[in-house]
């Protein structure tokens, strides 16, 4: 597999490290990693060749325009991208050292350790605020040793919705407002404590005052976990993600073009595709 | 920190690593197989026996092996998942079952009666005892056509009609006329039946006759054909419709010439549909029908056959040779029931040109 | 702009007005004359089995539909004495029906979920084919195989419930006689309510939002997980509606259950025991040799039927309607 790149960034988990692992905090695992891996829906040759490492702790953001691969990308990394009936993959992708594409892999639990929130918000309406947040727990029937209020009461803190909901947890899911809903679906992704959080636009269908609340959310978040999230907007990407890496379909299938910390792509991209997309002109 | 395009050089193949492997399935039908083995030597040494103990125990060991399988793989809750699954395939089996017994014993017992005397002569010389080379189905043949027709005639205006309603008046009165028409495919076929002979025969010198009947099946044929309709007029480009208005053209012209037309092949599939409801329906013909062995050309007076109505009659006869006529009948009516059903399927993806 | 004084012009609305042609006004009126034909033919059915058995109704009171015996016998004088009442047939149908239920519900949920979330797609479409041809088989079919085929196994099976359940009131026997019980008419009706159960659920459980879907594996869920959490609570409604229209079905079936169940004027509430009523077949039955006051009471009869089914087809056909819509 064309997987070892001389140029993979491997410095991002040193810099992670300085910056968000204080003493006493808990062990993030080794992260996320990426090799090769190309996507296909039929004939279609969607994704070609990503290698990209998501350093323990680190938000990195997946910026494109549309079509580039990058939604593809990302339903990779938790094997969501399996439910499309014609799809198939290839390369690995490495949860602390392992394939969880590996014959035998238990993928349930690859996902309780890989969550993901959705474009749109998706609560199930069925169930109350406070069961949507412990869903997780029952639909992987964890036997969790903490009492379930306080651990409703830390995701629902986490997600930065404790204050708005806390005397109608009772209620049901659907009477939130769309921005609510998001950081509820959030909130129950947290719930079953996993060490990477995947967010595929979260924010796209949402008014700008809870897009600020949700980036809030994302950074209190990161100090504890991985995040990679799919954005359309380039401000956000600024604001939220230590690392950016940028998504380009030419044509041919989508390909990954350049990957490095934030700052640098945004002030001095190094390829010029890049410096065109991040700069307005096209996309 | 640079670019990580990967270089061209190396041919990547898709792959599907969720897809269960060889070396998955091999436990899994090995498991299937041993299941298979210990269910029938069960049944053999106990006092448990026949195809209800080989079912049952095929089941309790084939799930329980699979259960046991994922557990000691994946744990607990994949070895719920795996018992969730196998009970879905038990009970979609279940399901199925039945039309294969139907389907099987109809052909096998009711091959034996056909031959070519059985479609061409009728019961005017021979009765329900008699051996099957002798009488047949002509008849009911021409009675099971005739209802048809007749019944076609009456329901498919009435219809037509209000699925025109329904799509291109959108009236006031759309959302009540559309929950009269779902109340009135719930009418059973014996309400239909009476309800002509109370209104029509019971204090009149009337008799059974060939367009009674096909009065009381127009009944039940008007809600399919309308709600088929109502879907197929419902596919026909509402830009279509405009096309015709913005030349000019009547409401009526514009549904008479364009929309009906484009909506032909669904339309069909409507009618054979509503067919295939009432060409088996046998409640309505015994107070409506009347009697006759032999072809009645007339369906104004007079009694008719009709192929249900010989089944029922062989049915009704007990004995050996009757039920043998029955099944014989039966096949007739499944046959002409099936390609009545293959015929709207054909149709009925055709009508995907109109879009 | 601001000052409030001057208040603009706002011109009034037209009203559009157009002269419909004669052809138009000549269609549109016939389709809304034409439309209400439905309502025609469902007054016409009620109207006419009401009045006809009006006498019944009268004669008879509520007895008509609170007692059991059902004779028309001519005495010595050489008058005809007549005593209507229903309540062994109603509540036989209901027994049947429910009997139908309890077997096909769950066989049928089963089934939608197995080609929803299962079978594989060519599987899947072979067997939905299947499932719209069993709908189409006529009802004799199932009659003749019920009594041919069918009937021997069930009351194999009926001895085996008996012999292990018998100390559950309702499947105790006075007497072993298992044949054409209603059992077995139950069984054959849950058979004729599979397709019609099983594609009312399937056509909902088909409608579970992707994202929801989603969102439970994403969680972890296992595809039962998924199935208990978001699909089973989203389709519920729609699988109660589905069963109220196999009920419908089942209430009114005719020929099948005649076929197998031996009618007998006496409420019965042992299934697995010989004997049981039916609406649809005691009229069936009773018909040909009627008198002119009996074929009345069997007319009253079938309006009782009539009622039935379409007050349990209005309610299922609002429920799943409901459901469709919460779906899209």
């Amino acid at each position: 597999m064309s997987t070892d790149n001389s140029s993979q960034p491997n410095s991002l988990a040193g810099v992670a490290a300085a910056r968000h692992r204080e003493p006493g905090s808990a062990p993030l695992g080794s992260g996320l990693e990426a090799r090769g891996v190309h996507a296909w829906f039929g004939s279609h040759h969607a994704l070609e060749g990503v290698s990209l490492d998501f350093a323990a702790g680190t938000v990195t953001a997946l910026i494109g325009p549309s079509g580039c691969g990058k939604s593809t990308f990302i339903r990779t990394l938790n094997r969501m991208h399996e439910f499309i009936p014609s799809a198939a993959m290839a390369g690995e992708v490495l949860l602390d050292g392992k394939d969880i594409y590996a014959p035998g892999t238990d993928v349930t639990k690859i996902r309780l350790q890989i969550g993901m929130v959705f474009q749109k918000p998706n609560p199930f309406p069925s169930m109350t605020i406070g069961e949507n947040v412990l869903a997780g727990l029952k639909l992987a029937q964890i036997k969790s040793d903490r009492n379930k209020d306080e651990l409703l009461e830390e995701c629902l803190t986490r997600a930065g919705l404790w204050q708005e909901v806390k005397d109608r947890l009772g209620a049901h899911a659907g009477g939130l407002s769309g921005g609510q809903q998001q950081r509820l679906c959030i909130a129950r992704s947290l719930a079953v404590n996993p060490k990477v959080l995947l967010m595929d636009e979260p924010c796209s269908a949402l008014d700008p005052g809870s897009t600020l609340r949700i980036e809030d959310t994302i950074s209190q978040l990161s100090k504890t976990m991985t995040i990679v999230i799919v954005t359309h907007n380039m401000q956000q990407a600024a604001r939220v993600s230590d690392y950016t890496a940028f998504f380009l379909a030419d044509g041919g299938p989508g390909q990954m073009v350049e990957v490095g910390p934030t700052n640098e792509m945004f002030s001095r991209p190094k390829d010029e595709r890049t410096e065109n997309y991040v700069s307005g002109r096209f996309g | 920190m640079t670019t990580t395009t990967i270089p061209h050089h190396e041919t990547v193949y898709p792959k599907r690593p969720w897809k269960a492997t060889k070396a998955d399935l091999i436990p899994v039908f090995a498991a299937l197989a041993v299941a298979a083995l210990l269910d029938y030597a069960v049944v053999a040494i106990t006092p448990m026996k026949g195809k209800l103990a080989y079912a049952l125990l095929f089941f309790v060991f084939g799930a329980g092996f699979q259960m046991a399988l994922k557990w000691k793989k994946l744990g607990r809750r994949a070895a719920v998942d795996s018992l969730a699954g196998s009970v879905a395939i038990s009970g979609a089996v279940i399901a199925f079952v039945p039309v294969l017994s139907l389907l099987e014993t109809t052909i096998v017992k009711g091959a034996k009666g056909l031959s070519l005397g059985f479609f061409i002569h009728d019961m005017s010389v021979a009765n329900y005892q008699s051996p099957l080379s002798e009488g047949g189905v002509v008849q009911a043949i021409v009675g099971t056509l005739y209802l048809i027709l007749i019944a076609t005639a009456i329901s498919l205006p009435l219809s037509l009609l209000t699925a025109l309603y329904l799509t291109e008046i959108k009236g006031k009165a759309s959302g009540f006329i559309q929950f009269l028409v779902q109340a009135m495919s719930g009418i059973p076929s014996v309400v239909a039946g009476i309800f002509i002979y109370s209104a029509l025969l019971l204090t009149t010198s009337l008799r059974g006759s060939t367009i009674m009947a096909a009065l009381a099946l127009a009944i039940l044929m008007i809600p399919t054909v309308t709600r088929t309709a109502q879907e197929v007029l419902l596919l026909v480009p509402a830009d279509l419709r405009e096309a015709g208005l913005a030349l000019g053209a009547t409401q009526w012209k514009t549904v008479a010439t364009i929309v009906v037309p484009a909506a032909r092949n669904g339309l069909i599939t409507a009618v054979i549909l509503g067919v295939a409801r009432i060409a088996g329906e046998t409640a309505p013909l015994l107070f409506t029908l009347g009697v006759s062995n032999k072809i009645n050309w007339n369906p104004f007076s007079g009694g008719q056959s009709a192929l249900p109505y010989y089944v029922w009659s062989g049915l009704g006869d007990g004995t050996e040779l009757g039920i043998d006529r029955a099944w014989s009948g039966i096949l007739v009516l499944l046959i002409v029931v099936l390609s009545l059903f293959a015929t709207a399927r054909i149709f009925g993806t055709r009508k995907v040109k109109i879009k | 702009m601001s000052s409030s004084v001057i208040e603009r012009a706002v011109p009034e609305k037209r009203v559009l007005t157009t002269k419909p042609r004669p052809s138009d006004v000549a269609f549109r009126a016939t389709l809304n004359v034409m439309s209400y034909s439905s309502l025609l033919i469902l007054a016409a059915i009620g109207g006419f089995l009401a009045f006809r058995g009006f006498g019944a109704f009268k004669e008879n009171g509520f007895g008509f539909i609170t007692h059991s015996d059902w004779s028309s016998i001519v005495d010595n004088s050489g008058k005809e004495v007549n005593t209507f009442g229903m309540a062994a047939m109603i509540t036989g149908t209901l027994i049947i029906s429910t009997i139908a239920l309890v077997i096909g519900v769950p066989i049928s949920v089963l089934t939608a979920l197995f080609l929803t979330f299962y079978a594989p797609e060519k599987i899947k479409r072979a067997l939905v084919t299947v499932v719209d041809l069993m709908a189409s088989f006529p009802s004799i079919l199932y009659g003749l195989w019920g009594f041919i085929v069918l009937s021997p196994m069930a009351t194999y099976w009926a001895k085996l419930i008996y012999k292990y359940l018998h100390w559950i009131p309702f499947l105790n026997v006075p007497s072993p006689a298992f044949e054409r019980s209603p059992f077995l008419a139950g069984i054959v009706l849950s058979i004729m309510i599979i397709p019609i159960v099983t594609s009312v659920s399937r056509e909902i459980f088909g409608q579970t939002p992707l994202d929801r879907i989603q969102a439970a594996y994403a969680l972890g869920a296992t595809r039962w997980g998924m199935i208990r959490a978001v699909v089973l609570p989203f389709g519920a409604s729609g699988v109660v509606g589905g069963a109220m229209l196999g009920l419908g079905r089942a209430l009114g079936e005719t020929v099948a259950v005649y076929s197998v169940l031996n009618i007998v004027f006496k409420i019965n509430w042992h299934i697995l025991y010989g004997y049981g009523g039916n609406i649809a077949s005691m009229i069936v039955q009773k018909f040909g040799e009627a008198s002119f006051t009996e074929k009345k009471a069997l007319l009253a009869a079938g309006f009782v039927l009539f009622v039935m089914t379409l007050l349990v087809n209005m309610v299922a056909n609002t429920v799943v309607q409901r459901a469709v819509k919460s779906g899209k």
